[in-house]
């Protein structure tokens, strides 16, 4: 059913206002919300005993350490129960009955409530998942042991998810290097519409071509350093941006005190400014558009340098860019959430491309950048780690920020 | 160590405020009207009264502590029982002990709620952190979801049916035409209990509670005040409470009860043949299968086949929910826990009126309550018998 192409809208209709299931969480339970939102597996358990527990507490169940932490688990239950919801006093899921949800046995050891993938029933052995729901919170949900086609057409994922299948995405830049690839990966995981903005439309550049005779494919004036063009592609897409994917960004290598401060200002500019010129442009309608039904805006993709988590004496102002922009990112995903549009932050190691050209690997191609940013999106992630160097730099991150900042002073060269 | 019985201590002066489905008047309106109906039965004034224990989901942002002082009691022993349907029998053990003790001569003991349009979907959306977390971002069925869940696993489990729980809401429903203040009128067919509109499969819209606004109370105090007052009462034989039981099944198909049913037959000197009725924790029909399970009438997963070898009316050879149960008289919050109880004084005094069990001396109460996750944490049960 939600795999058949939208129709067209009707603009004399009202467009259902973006409600959100339960947002409220507390503190301890924000750890699915944390594990989720990278799309990993992770339960509460306890340092001292090793119990493992759900829901999430403060001390631990069997011997009241409060030395507890977050880890990842073995995803595999069964389904012991099951209900099909078809009343609820909460507004979001009244528009979403019926509901499916099951008591589910862990093989981690406890027993969970969870959302019910369409393909799963009692008696079943499952795959586990945390996902972000509409809310942008972690929860669980049981899908089929063997991984299939069924999944993206399951109600369940899609109302809390942000599959590319039947939307429409616009990428910033064309000329970013990631942006080809991006575009291929996005109509094979059946995006409706690509749309790129093209700066500098008058300049010939390599790769144009590229996109030509591509169906469902179109580029689009878009100078993200110039308010007036933001708002001008914004004002003529109108509702029609589900998924927003900002490849525009200016990257330069130079330190502090011998950089250039024309490119300095040019990295803020794009990558800073336009970060806020296009949230300010596209933000409000798409935060409008959050249930328009099944091709809703769904998702807002930041693509960020890894080292902007820290610094890099390399890049100095392109990471210290990188850094503002990420920070703006945050805020930005704070007033989407609300909306029930996601942000995601693609964090990347530095791409094998002409301005890394002197680093050595590994580094990351552009078709692997585009491949996890759809991935990205298919699992509704939020936050996605891109190439060995920002998986190691993010878990180093995690682990010690300050000592990750000391480590950086050599920078990644 | 033995438990010591209760000698000397009886409950007596029930009062149930006639629920309304929705009320605007607040939980200290409705608390106040049972209070002061069952100081009217015993013929006492507040200031006569030195214990209270209340139980209320709606007081917010007030206590027991505010209500003292709001109803102009001046109590020597306040106890705050939270334990939703079980919290009848919770706050009769506490104050019997009390009362037995000398701490308190006379205890009242009072659950009540309002419930305001749209008020039971915000008394839901801040009931527990664990159902904020873990129970409410999953299609928010609220209790609904829960029980169908644990119904879904027994109907599975027993290889019951959904017919097998019809037998328990049509008697009730049959039950509550006695009585004028149930808020279900109609009588039930187990076709329409079978063919109605579903609520969160296997469950249907007879296996639900309606949530609304009423009031229960009674009072405890030694055995020589109650005769003093001239008051029938009844003794109490036995109680026995459980919380978080079983916490590694995963799924309720047994509660509390199972764990302490020996002591209670024991402490009563009695056994299940031996009840002329039962009052049950009723929010669900499957709920009130697993407490005739767990306290004894009969094995795990014969509830069904126990249950419809028994006549489940007032003039049954079972008599069960008698005022009709909260499935036929309706789910007045924290009143929930004490509807059976107050109802059970009423039978075993011979003051129940329309609802009136014939020659009923002896009666099992049980409760259960606070769905904190993804099953009932507490259980409780007594056994009281007539005064001479």
């Amino acid at each position: 059913m939600t795999d058949t192409p939208p129709k067209r809208k009707d603009p004399r209709q009202r467009t259902p206002v973006p409600l959100l299931p339960p947002v409220q969480r507390s503190r301890a339970a924000l750890g699915l919300t944390l594990a989720a939102a990278e799309g990993r597996f992770a339960l509460q358990g306890c340092a001292e005993c090793g119990a493992v527990q759900y829901p999430p507490r403060d001390a631990c169940r069997a011997c009241l350490s409060t030395d507890l932490t977050w880890r990842e688990v073995p995803n595999g239950g069964r389904v012991v129960a099951q209900t099909r919801i078809h009343a609820s006093p909460d507004p979001y899921f009244r528009e979403h009955l019926p509901w499916r949800i099951g008591t589910v046995a862990l093989d981690a050891g406890v027993p969970v409530i969870a959302h019910l993938h369409a393909a799963v029933s009692r008696g079943d052995r499952v795959r586990m998942a945390l996902r972000l729901d509409r809310a942008g919170q972690g929860v669980l949900i049981a899908l089929p042991d063997i991984e299939g086609s069924a999944m993206t057409s399951d109600p369940t994922l899609r109302a809390m998810g942000t599959d590319p299948r039947h939307r429409r995405v616009l990428i910033t830049d064309a000329r970013a290097p990631e942006s080809l690839a991006l575009t291929k990966a996005l109509l094979a995981a059946g995006a409706a519409e690509v749309r790129l903005g093209e700066p500098e439309t008058w300049k010939a550049w390599d790769g144009r071509a590229a996109f030509d005779g591509l169906a469902a494919v179109s580029l689009h004036p878009l100078d993200v350093t110039d308010t007036g063009s933001v708002r001008d592609l914004a004002a003529g897409l109108g509702g029609k941006v589900d998924i927003l994917i900002n490849t525009a960004r200016h990257e330069r290598p130079g330190g502090v005190m011998t950089g250039d401060l024309t490119r300095a200002r040019d990295e803020i500019e794009v990558g800073y400014m336009g970060l806020m010129r296009l949230a300010q442009a596209f933000g409000p309608a798409m935060a409008a558009r959050a249930a328009d039904g099944v091709n809703s805006a769904a998702a807002w993709v930041n693509i960020l340098p890894v080292q902007a988590l820290a610094h890099d004496p390399g890049f100095a102002s392109t990471v210290a860019a990188g850094a503002a922009a990420r920070a703006l990112a945050l805020s930005l995903r704070a007033e989407l959430r609300g909306a029930g549009v996601r942000v995601m932050n693609a964090y990347t190691g530095p791409l094998d491309d002409d301005w890394h050209q002197p680093l050595p690997p590994p580094k990351v191609a552009p078709k692997a950048l585009a491949q996890a940013i759809v991935a990205g999106l298919c699992d509704g992630l939020e936050e996605v780690h891109v190439g060995d160097i920002a998986r190691d730099l993010a878990d180093r991150w995690r682990r010690d920020p300050r000592l990750l900042a000391r480590e950086m002073e050599g920078g990644l060269s | 160590m033995a438990r010591m019985g209760y000698d000397g201590v009886v409950l007596t002066a029930p009062h149930t405020e006639p629920y309304a489905r929705f009320s605007n008047e607040t939980a200290h309106w409705w608390i106040a009207r049972a209070l002061r109906g069952s100081l009217r039965a015993a013929g006492l004034t507040p200031a006569q009264i030195d214990g209270f224990a209340v139980s209320s989901f709606t007081l917010f942002p007030d206590t027991p502590v505010a209500l003292t002082q709001h109803l102009g009691l001046s109590p020597r022993w306040l106890d705050t029982v939270p334990t939703g349907g079980a919290s009848g029998v919770v706050a009769l053990r506490r104050a019997a002990r009390a009362v037995q003790a000398g701490d308190a001569d006379i205890v009242a003991c009072v659950g009540g709620d309002t419930n305001p349009i749209d008020g039971f979907r915000t008394l839901l959306s801040a009931f527990s952190r664990f159902a904020l977390d873990a129970s409410y971002p999953y299609g928010f069925g609220g209790p609904n979801a829960n029980f169908a869940l644990l119904m879904d696993a027994y109907l599975t489990e027993y290889g019951a049916d959904r017919a097998d729980f019809a037998h328990v809401a049509v008697a009730q429903r049959a039950n509550a035409l006695n009585n004028p203040h149930a808020l279900m009128k109609k009588p039930l067919t187990v076709e329409q209990y079978l063919s109605a509109r579903p609520i969160a499969d296997p469950i249907a819209l007879f296996d639900c509670v309606m949530p609304c606004a009423g009031a229960e109370s009674f009072l405890v105090m030694r055995e020589e005040r109650a005769r003093a007052l001239g008051l029938p009462f009844a003794r109490l034989r036995a109680t026995i409470e459980r919380h978080n039981a079983f916490a590694e099944d995963p799924v309720q198909l047994r509660g509390g009860w199972a764990v302490d049913v020996d002591d209670l037959w024991a402490q009563a000197a009695m056994g299940p043949s031996d009840m002329d009725l039962v009052q049950t924790y009723d929010d669900y029909p499957v709920i009130s299968v697993l407490q005739f399970e767990d306290l004894g009438f009969c094995t795990k997963g014969e509830g069904p086949a126990f249950l419809r070898k028994h006549d489940l009316t007032i003039t049954g050879d079972l008599p069960h929910n008698t005022s009709g149960g909260q499935l036929s008289a309706g789910q007045a919050g924290a009143a929930g826990g004490y509807i059976g109880l107050v109802e059970a004084i009423r039978q075993v005094t011979q003051t129940a009126g329309p609802t009136q069990v014939e020659n009923a001396r002896r009666a099992l109460v049980s409760g259960f309550g606070m769905i904190n996750f993804d099953r009932g944490v507490c259980s409780a049960a007594c056994v009281i018998e007539a005064g001479a």
